[in-house]
């Protein structure tokens, strides 16, 4: 059980995280105190060419050298600071956050057709999965992830989150069942451009996760959200599908559903089934998936898990809970929920 | 229809088996097909028992596999295993051919002018009246008919060559015949096969065949009907029986 | 007669209080145990395969059959099998044949694997209730899919699917010839598979006239000995397999003996009657993968690219890096055959000594074909040793796509594992080709039985799934999160990729 919530506002106007923070923190029943997480898009405009690559450091003395020996390995370090925090009495630090604004160079992955995004992968599988003391939990551009172990008011107070402002918001309140208490466990999960919030547990997770690694990713944080971020990542950005045809892949009709559908579609809905079948996601979930334009929320094929829907204006919500909506926004409208398995996708205005 | 051409250089063998049953289907009986090199698999599976394809260049592996019923006259050699588990028709090879040629070949003929490779006639088969026939008129190589099961094997060394002067002749052979013109070393006989000279009905029987093929090449056939036979069969139908017990 | 007498492997008795001299024994022993002399019933126990067709049809339950009866003097290592064995070769200097499969007591993997259950944190799901989906399709998948967007907002389907089997239930029928059993059992299969959405393989003996009916759920096979191969038999099955070797008997062919090859077989296969049949040990058109390839395209290629091409291997050491070549000859599927497969004759040091389980050969080709990316290019089957639906789960999650069954459907149809098929006097009228022993097996009633246990599998399979929390195979496939080794050495699990329980 966890909650989650997410809101586009498809005019990119910009939303400080001080609401969104109220919101989740009213799901707190459905959380533990172990760990929430926010993402925002849009925070980083002055160095929005660049992946924005946020690190958890064990020993900021002993691990942040050989991280940026690497970093410089692969591009140039345009900027880097600290990420600013605050401490909390119910907040324990383990980890210095720090963030860097990267520039990688194309030069060095000549096989590649999309060469940037390849080496930042590339380096966040390298670095999550040698566990020297770093952690990489946030590498896209112009959007951040504050994550920690903890009740979502102190992960939000501890980093200051009403101090940023967005035009898209993820946010979790986490009940862990895999992974109690660990930083990189929280969510949002995120590579970069995608993250990814979930509610509930995937059962699939060792078939999903053993497909996503025989395409060289590799699932370093013992939970099972971070296999949707990868996912995403191949079907949309290396496959070229859209965001619904992935979650069709994700949460594909039954047999019996695509074996009364008309010839045409029937033959797609197949190609897909087989095709991704090892993509396709079971158990309990509902799941929100962002990009820089567009937000996403779906659940699994026979809703084990809530999730609500709702609008004001160009604003689109998604939450677990439709109470968490009116905490940002007490008159949205056009409250529904959506069917088992189909996506809701909020994009911003062309 | 009369007789088609297709110039098939550069098809690839899907598409030009695809435009041969297309030819038959429209009930073509003649196809030339030039500029053949390399392409496997032609004739794979086809049927039509009046259908000739005539193959202009050197076909690729496994010519005539699995056909049944058309004749495949090649202008030039032919690679590995042609005729392979073939059941009806004919491949009249101008020229030479590759290893396992007619492998586990269950009926029809296949005539190749000059010389073979190794495996020649391996795994034969036969059933009832079907029989399928192998004539070589040159030399074969090693391992020449073994594990026959049935049908008629020649080899007629012609050329000055002797037909088969390796190892392995009949090997497991346990149907089926290999006639060879003078006879095959003692030392050359693989396990389960016997050699006898051909009785006067047996000679009767193979002659036909003989002067079938001194046609087709244009050969002059008195020599090859006055010449000397032996006969190469199975010492036992079971030649692996007494291999085993039971537990 | 140095070696004399061995002991007795069974001792038959009837219990003359309960016998009512019916002779039902005499007439259903096909090994000549029992005889009829004036009012009793006299027993030769020597002769005796433990069979149970006595016992099954006695109608008063007189008949105790005993096992090893008298012993040698014990000994763990001149075991009573060593020890017969000796004897036998001493007297006929000959390979031993035997029958069905591995009988050395080797740990099963399968049984020290244990499955996952859902409690709390995800909810089990009620196969009942809810919609549970065990259909699969066999063959070869596009790594990804390309798509036209359409002005509309829908999409428009640009790649091309090569054809695929679709089953309703991971489980379908290996492959065991006419000849190594009779065509009622074969006629048995193919009506159950009919029924029920499923395949079975028609073995290397070729497809009886009868079984045409069937025909669309026959796959059918070409091995070494091309046994009845032609463009017809070809055309007429749903998908054709490659049989490059075979669990029970890895590296070696095959042959029916010339006493079995009657009229019938002899037909089917196109043979002379009365000679062996014989499948040499490679194909002769292969001697390289790159051959296998050329099998496998002259195959497609004879049928217009519209049947799945499988090919079957013998779970061997290097088992994976072969899969992965066969995954890139074009072939739909690689079939991998354990070492536990069955065999109606094969050489005992062969069955008992050669390949390697099943459980970690699919492990490992499911790891290769991923590590190299071309885990969509083949579907994995797997055979041998498949006991119960726990092992249809267990394999599944280690990466097989399906499995065949071969002695359990036998089973289902009365063959209680006695071994002796290579006599060809099974009782049971399975594995046996004489008139009179083939009529005891009646098609329909055998077909009903075959159909039950698929069909009772199959339902335990989707228990199992729901359980699980999982409502479709796909899901299940390759989840090796959900099995756990209990005592597994770290090697094997290493293999298996598989934790320890409790972890």
């Amino acid at each position: 059980m966890c909650g989650i919530i997410g809101v586009i506002d498809r005019r990119r106007q910009l939303m400080d995280g001080t609401k969104i923070k109220e919101a989740l923190a009213s799901m707190n029943e459905r959380g533990s105190g172990e760990g929430a997480g926010y993402v925002a898009y849009g925070i980083y405009p002055e160095y929005k060419e660049y992946y924005a690559l946020h690190v958890f450091f064990d020993h900021i003395r002993e691990h942040k050298v050989p991280l940026e020996d690497l970093l410089e390995k692969w591009g140039t370090i345009v900027h880097d600071e600290q990420i600013k925090t605050c401490e909390q009495p119910n907040l324990r630090k383990v980890h210095t956050p720090w963030r860097y604004f990267f520039r990688p160079d194309p030069t060095l992955m000549p096989k590649s057709t999309t060469p940037e995004e390849d080496i930042i992968t590339h380096l966040v599988m390298k670095v999550n999965s040698e566990r020297n003391g770093a952690l990489i939990f946030s590498s896209g551009k112009n959007l951040g992830v504050f994550k920690a172990a903890g009740w979502p008011e102190d992960v939000a107070n501890f980093y200051r989150i009403q101090d940023y402002k967005g035009y898209l918001w993820l946010a979790h309140n986490r009940y862990p069942t895999n992974t109690a208490g660990w930083w990189g466990g929280a969510h949002p999960f995120n590579l970069l451009d995608w993250s990814v919030v979930h509610n509930g547990e995937i059962t699939s997770y060792g078939t999903n996760r053993r497909y996503i690694e025989s395409f060289g990713y590799k699932c370093t944080m013992y939970t099972d959200t971070e296999v949707v971020a990868y996912l995403v990542d191949l079907l949309v950005r290396k496959h070229g599908l859209s965001e619904k045809i992935a979650v069709r892949a994700f949460a594909p009709p039954f047999w019996e559903d695509i074996d009364r559908m008309p010839a045409k579609e029937q033959e797609l809905n197949r190609a897909i089934r087989l095709t991704y079948g090892s993509a396709m996601m079971n158990g309990p979930f509902a799941i929100c998936i962002a990009n820089e334009n567009t937000l996403v929320g779906f659940t699994d094929r026979i809703k084990l898990r809530p999730l609500v829907v709702g609008e004001s204006g160009d604003r689109l919500f998604i939450s677990s809970e439709e109470a968490a909506i009116r905490r940002v926004d007490k008159d949205v409208g056009n409250i529904f929920m959506p069917k088992a398995g189909e996506p809701v996708i909020g994009r911003l205005y062309a | 229809m009369g007789a088609v051409h297709i110039n098939a250089k550069d098809i690839h063998y899907t598409q030009l088996n695809e435009q041969i049953r297309t030819i038959v289907a429209r009930g073509g009986k003649e196809i030339i097909l030039d500029n053949i090199l390399g392409q496997r698999f032609i004739g794979d599976g086809l049927r039509g028992d009046d259908v000739t394809i005539t193959i202009n260049g050197v076909p690729g592996g496994d010519l005539a596999m699995f056909m049944s019923g058309p004749t495949i006259i090649v202008h030039g050699n032919a690679d590995h295993a042609p005729g392979n588990t073939m059941d009806k028709g004919a491949v009249i090879i101008h020229g030479s051919a590759g290893d396992a040629v007619a492998h586990s070949m269950r009926g029809g003929r296949i005539y190749v002018r000059d010389n073979i490779g190794y495996r020649g006639g391996i795994h034969m088969k036969q059933y009832k009246g079907k029989r399928p026939i192998l004539v070589v008129g040159g030399s074969a190589q090693a391992f020449l008919g073994e594990y026959m099961a049935g049908g008629l094997l020649i080899v007629l060394g012609l050329n000055d060559a002797a037909p088969v002067s390796e190892r392995g002749v009949g090997s497991g052979i346990h149907g089926g015949e290999i006639i060879v013109r003078g006879e095959v070393e003692e030392r050359y006989l693989g396990t389960g096969a016997k050699q006898e000279p051909l009785t006067s009905e047996q000679r009767a029987e193979i002659l036909p065949v003989i002067e079938d093929f001194a046609r087709v090449f244009t050969i002059d056939k008195e020599p090859l009907l006055a010449a000397d036979y032996s006969r190469i069969t199975a010492a036992h139908a079971r030649p692996f029986a007494n291999k085993y017990t039971w537990e | 007669m140095s070696i004399g007498s061995t002991p007795l492997k069974f001792r038959v008795t009837i219990d003359p209080e309960r016998c009512m001299n019916c002779g039902r024994c005499v007439e259903n022993c096909s090994y000549g145990v029992f005889r009829k002399e004036g009012d009793s019933i006299r027993i030769n126990s020597r002769n005796c395969a433990a069979c149970h067709r006595c016992i099954a049809f006695c109608p008063r339950d007189a008949i105790e059959i005993e096992e090893q009866p008298g012993d040698y003097r014990s000994h763990p290592v001149w075991t009573r099998e060593v020890r017969e064995a000796i004897f036998n070769q001493a007297r006929t200097g000959r390979i031993i044949l035997s029958g069905m499969g591995n009988a050395k007591p080797y740990p099963i993997i399968f049984d020290q694997l244990v499955l996952d259950a859902c409690q709390v944190t995800n909810p089990s799901i009620d196969p009942l209730r809810e919609p549970m989906e065990l259909r699969t399709y066999l063959g070869k998948k596009p790594a990804s899919l390309s798509l036209r967007p359409l002005p509309d907002g829908e999409v428009e389907l640009r790649t091309k699917l090569t054809p695929n089997l679709q089953i309703e239930t991971p489980i379908m029928i290996g492959h065991m010839s006419y000849g190594a059993i009779s065509l009622n059992a074969q006629t048995a299969l193919a009506k159950a598979v009919s029924r029920i959405g499923t395949f079975m393989g028609t073995g290397e003996g070729g497809l009886h006239e009868s079984l045409y009916p069937y025909q669309d759920h026959m796959i059918v096979q070409v091995a070494s000995g091309r046994f009845g191969v032609d463009i017809n038999y070809l055309e007429r099955g749903a998908a054709i397999e490659i049989k490059i070797g075979q669990g029970a008997k890895p590296g070696i062919g095959g042959h029916l003996p010339g006493d079995k090859v009657c009229t019938d077989i002899s037909c089917t296969r196109m043979i002379p009657e009365g000679s062996d049949a014989i499948s040499p040990a490679p194909h002769h058109d292969i001697y390289s993968i790159e051959d296998l390839k050329q099998l496998v395209r002259s195959l497609k290629e004879a049928t217009e690219w519209k049947k799945p091409v499988f090919v079957k291997i013998a779970a061997v050491h290097n088992s994976a890096a072969i899969a992965a070549g066969i995954a890139r000859s074009g072939a739909d599927a690689v079939v991998v055959d354990g070492f536990r497969g069955g065999s109606g004759a094969t050489p005992r040091v062969f069955r008992d000594h050669v390949g390697i389980p099943v459980e970690a050969a699919v492990a490992s080709v499911d790891a290769k074909l991923r590590d190299q990316g071309i885990r969509n290019e083949v579907s994995i089957i797997a055979s041998g040793g498949i006991r119960e639906s726990a092992d249809v789960a267990k394999i599944i999650c280690l990466g097989a796509d399906a499995v065949y069954i071969g002695t359990s459907a036998l089973v289902a149809m009365g063959c209680r594992v006695c071994g002796t098929c290579y006599k060809g006097t099974c009782a049971w009228g399975i594995a046996t080709q004489k008139p009179e022993l083939v009529q005891r097996l009646d098609p329909e009633t055998n077909a009903v039985q075959v159909e039950n246990l698929i069909h009772g599998w199959t339902l335990e399979l989707a228990e199992l799934m729901g359980a699980a929390g999982i409502n479709s195979i796909e899901s299940l496939r390759g989840n090796r999160d959900r099995l756990r080794g209990y005592m597994l050495d770290e090697g094997l699990l290493e293999v298996l990729d598989v934790k320890t329980v409790g972890a």
